[in-house]
């Protein structure tokens, strides 16, 4: 390193820890470029709130597909928030550390496993019991609410637990000693006190769950419509971008990256909640 | 008498708090000083201020000079590096780098550029005999530094130190969590490393300072109260101050 | 009406119990259900056969060496750039607007969906740049992705070696660089390890990013310019187009056993790291 000495060193460090921002950057300007330019040429309101969507008449209303993108990411939190929620909870209140440190892990590996397996499991078992005793075709907003509420898990788990033990033990000895059952110390001062973490567990859930993509195209049936029920077939923004990406042209195209604008605006906006989420928990401490 | 460090009315702040006030003090060479002072009287601060470990803190601030043989060691064109090269310090926990006996000792020479096998494994035997570890560790020095005990791990820091072939060195409590074997291990060093260094020794045991050194400063809430002979300061201090604390009547 | 809060414990403490085991035995089925269909498929031939009829009989072959290229072109890449971030990040710089803006990217592009990095690979290094659909292509796009766990991982570890090595270092004459490249990295390189390991898993795994980029040709690559299919791409389009569920089940299992035998790995490097610092 005698070739380019400290400062040259720290110059070429700071440079490389540049590449995360640019990349980003990066992203946002290309995903922008292609995408803006259409949606103003098509009209905003037309883009966002027209039900039509058919390219091949030139129809490119995404309506269906964000109200179906906010259906299956809401039901998603009422499958994965409470139960991630619970078992966050037990390991890090009553579990003993031996088991939080089995378990733990465990957990996280079902972030591991790759989405595609999610949608496959979905479309073989899931859908045909909700098909079988439920009616309707199975693949479903319902499958897509499940299987996301599941695969969402791990991140509610990890990051809740994170926020659970950052509360200062003097809190809970405080309550135990004024004669409260560990479970009315736990949710009278644990979790007020762990709130905005556990806030930030589940604004990042949901920004998984909305970008989603092969685990939803699988089992959540794919047509393009605003769901009534539970058990209808439907197609998030995400998987409307992966459907016709491999043969879109055109101004097809330039819908699709509109799609993923609208995407990544809202990703945004989630991951900025969260991140102020986690900055308050932190502070706290 | 030969001056290795001339300080002149140096202070040193940590953010707002000040460590030191307005020290004036010479360090003779070839000399031990003992620095003595209770917990919070800037003895470390002052250490740190001869090989500017100190500015390694965040919102540190030093006024006044620091004269190292006549030259200001603050001064921007002064090379740090080469300064700690010749001002090494040993810490008061023992802190070997997890690597083993052998590499902990020739770590700063290896820095400087030195890969000769020969000259490498004749500087480790030099500095590990010279630090009286040598018969302890001849024939494990692969060994990890980490699995040494803490007696030994506080030899092997002096001996790391030692390799550098420094001017000057300086010791942060050396023996504050060792047993009394070790101890005197150390000091029976440091009594024959005076003759080629210059050693201050900063100890929280007025006992070890009234041993080893030849000169005694006391220091007291980052004020310099008094320096002189060792002989001087345990017999005939010259302010009260020193006295009560000599004598354990402090506080 | 006040119930005893002895009731409500016992009922608050057997719920939660009662979640946590549903959700291990969510992850337990899984694995199970698609190791018992796929591991009767799988079998020496099945890994080294090349496939026949779109994948509807043969083997895998070429999705192995597909799921093994594009990881390993993946953190090739991030790696260096990941590590010199966290570098810098946890050394060289104290908490500035400037690493306040790294932070925030890397916490954004983290939180960025896979068909977001899908749809950015395939305008920027299939179309833009005219890489095509390729390895290159898939790889980059990967490395984008995998960017934010090596960056994080990285600097947890390197934030957890003890700052009195740093001082030591230091006060030996040692430069910033040296005590990075001597004490600083050495002691942190399980840590990063294991970040690398997790990214390995996820890329092996991932299919909206790679099928847009990397494409789906069923050809042993030749060269970093062709287009390669991994396993999960092609496990997504046996399954997706109805071509065989058996070979699907097969490619699943592979699938599954490679992305647990990574994570695994992962985890017992961070554990011996772990047990070793303390």
């Amino acid at each position: 390193m005698k070739l380019v000495g400290e400062k040259g060193v720290q110059r070429i460090l700071m440079i490389t820890a540049l590449s995360a921002i640019s990349s980003l950057l990066l992203i946002a300007l290309f995903i922008f470029s292609e995408g803006l330019p259409f949606i103003f040429n098509y009209g905003v309101g037309n883009f966002l709130l027209a039900n039509e969507w058919d390219p091949s008449t030139g129809h490119f209303g995404i309506f269906p597909m964000i109200m179906s993108s906010v259906w299956v990411t809401l039901g998603a939190m009422v499958v994965g928030a409470p139960l991630g929620i619970a078992g966050a909870i037990f390991l890090s209140e009553y579990a003993s550390p031996i088991i939080m440190k089995i378990v733990k892990p465990t957990i996280e590996l079902l972030a591991a496993i790759p989405s595609v397996v999610y949608g496959f499991i979905g479309v073989m078992v899931l859908a045909p019991i909700i098909r079988n005793n439920l009616g309707g075709p199975g693949l479903s907003l319902l499958a897509g609410c499940i299987i996301l509420g599941i695969m969402i898990l791990p991140t509610v788990i990890s990051i809740s637990i994170d926020s659970i033990l950052a509360v200062p033990r003097s809190y809970r000895e405080g309550s135990l000693a004024l004669g409260a059952t560990t479970w009315q110390t736990t949710h009278m001062v644990t979790i007020k006190a762990a709130r905005s973490g556990i806030v930030a567990s589940i604004i990042l859930g949901l920004g998984r769950a909305i970008g989603e993509t092969m685990a939803v195209i699988m089992v959540a049936g794919n047509s393009v419509n605003i769901p009534n029920s539970a058990l209808d077939s439907v197609r998030t923004l995400t998987a409307n971008i992966a459907l016709e990406m491999s043969y879109a042209t055109g101004m097809h195209r330039e819908a699709l990256f509109a799609t993923g604008v609208i995407l990544f605006i809202i990703i945004m906006i989630l991951n900025s909640i969260a991140s102020v989420a986690i900055r308050n928990r932190n502070a706290k401490k | 008498m030969n001056i290795k460090f001339k300080i002149e009315n140096l202070s040193v702040y940590f953010g707002k708090e000040q460590f030191l006030n307005n020290v004036n003090l010479e360090i003779e060479a070839n000399k031990i000083l003992g620095i003595i002072g209770p917990s919070g009287s800037g003895k470390s601060t002052l250490l740190g201020a001869l090989n500017r470990m100190n500015e390694l803190e965040p919102h540190c601030r030093t006024e006044g000079t620091v004269l190292m043989d006549g030259v200001d060691i603050n001064s921007s064109t002064y090379d740090v590096i080469n300064l700690r090269k010749k001002v090494g310090i040993v810490f008061a926990m023992p802190v070997p780098l997890p690597m083993s006996i052998y590499e902990n000792v020739v770590y700063g020479v290896r820095l400087s550029g030195v890969n000769d096998k020969k000259k490498l494994d004749e500087l480790v035997e030099k500095s590990l005999t010279e630090a009286f570890l040598w018969n302890e560790v001849k024939d494990r020095l692969n060994l990890s530094g980490l699995r040494i005990s803490g007696g030994q791990q506080q030899r092997l820091c002096l001996a790391r130190v030692l390799a550098m072939e420094p001017e000057a060195i300086l010791l942060d409590e050396p023996s504050s969590g060792l047993d009394p074997i070790s101890t005197s291990k150390i000091e029976d060093a440091l009594n024959q490393l005076k003759e080629k260094y210059t050693i201050v020794l900063v100890t929280n045991n007025t006992k070890q300072a009234a041993r080893i050194s030849d000169n005694t400063a006391y220091f007291l809430l980052g004020d310099m109260i008094e320096v002189g002979s060792t002989k001087q300061i345990f017999t005939a201090p010259l302010k009260k101050e020193t006295d009560d604390y000599i004598t354990g009547r402090f506080g | 009406m006040r119930v005893n809060p002895k009731y409500t414990q016992w009922g608050a403490v057997t719920i939660l119990t009662g979640a946590t085991i549903f959700t291990i035995l969510i992850l337990v089925f899984i694995i199970f259900f698609i190791l018992e269909k796929g591991l009767p498929v799988l079998g020496l031939s099945f890994l080294t056969e090349n496939p026949q009829e779109m994948g509807k009989a043969g083997g895998i072959f070429p999705t192995l060496i597909g799921t093994i290229i594009l990881p390993v072109f993946a953190l090739l890449i991030a790696t260096p750039l990941g590590i010199s971030t966290s570098v810098y990040l946890a050394e060289y710089t104290k908490e500035t607007r400037i690493t306040k803006v790294i932070r925030f990217g890397t916490d954004c592009l983290a939180g960025i969906p896979s068909i977001i990095f899908g749809l950015f690979g395939y305008i920027f290094f299939v179309i833009t740049l005219g890489l095509g659909w390729s390895i290159l292509s898939g790889g980059l796009t990967l490395a984008v992705m995998v960017l934010p766990t090596i960056i994080r991982t990285s600097e947890e570890a390197i934030r957890a070696v003890p700052n009195s090595y740093r001082k030591v270092s230091f006060s030996l004459g040692a430069s910033r660089w040296q005590t990075v490249k001597k004490v600083v990295l050495p002691n942190a390189l399980p840590g990063i390890v294991t970040g690398i390991m997790l990214s390995v898993g996820r890329s092996i795994g991932e299919t909206a990013a790679v099928i847009f980029t990397a494409g789906s040709s069923l050809r042993i690559p030749s060269s970093v310019f062709d287009s390669t299919r991994t396993m999960a791409v092609h496990f997504y389009i046996l399954a997706r187009e109805g071509i065989s569920s058996e070979n699907a089940y097969g490619t699943a299992a592979t699938l599954i056993i490679a992305v647990l035998f990574v994570n695994l790995l992962a985890y017992y490097t961070m554990h011996r790291f772990i047990a070793k610092r303390s």
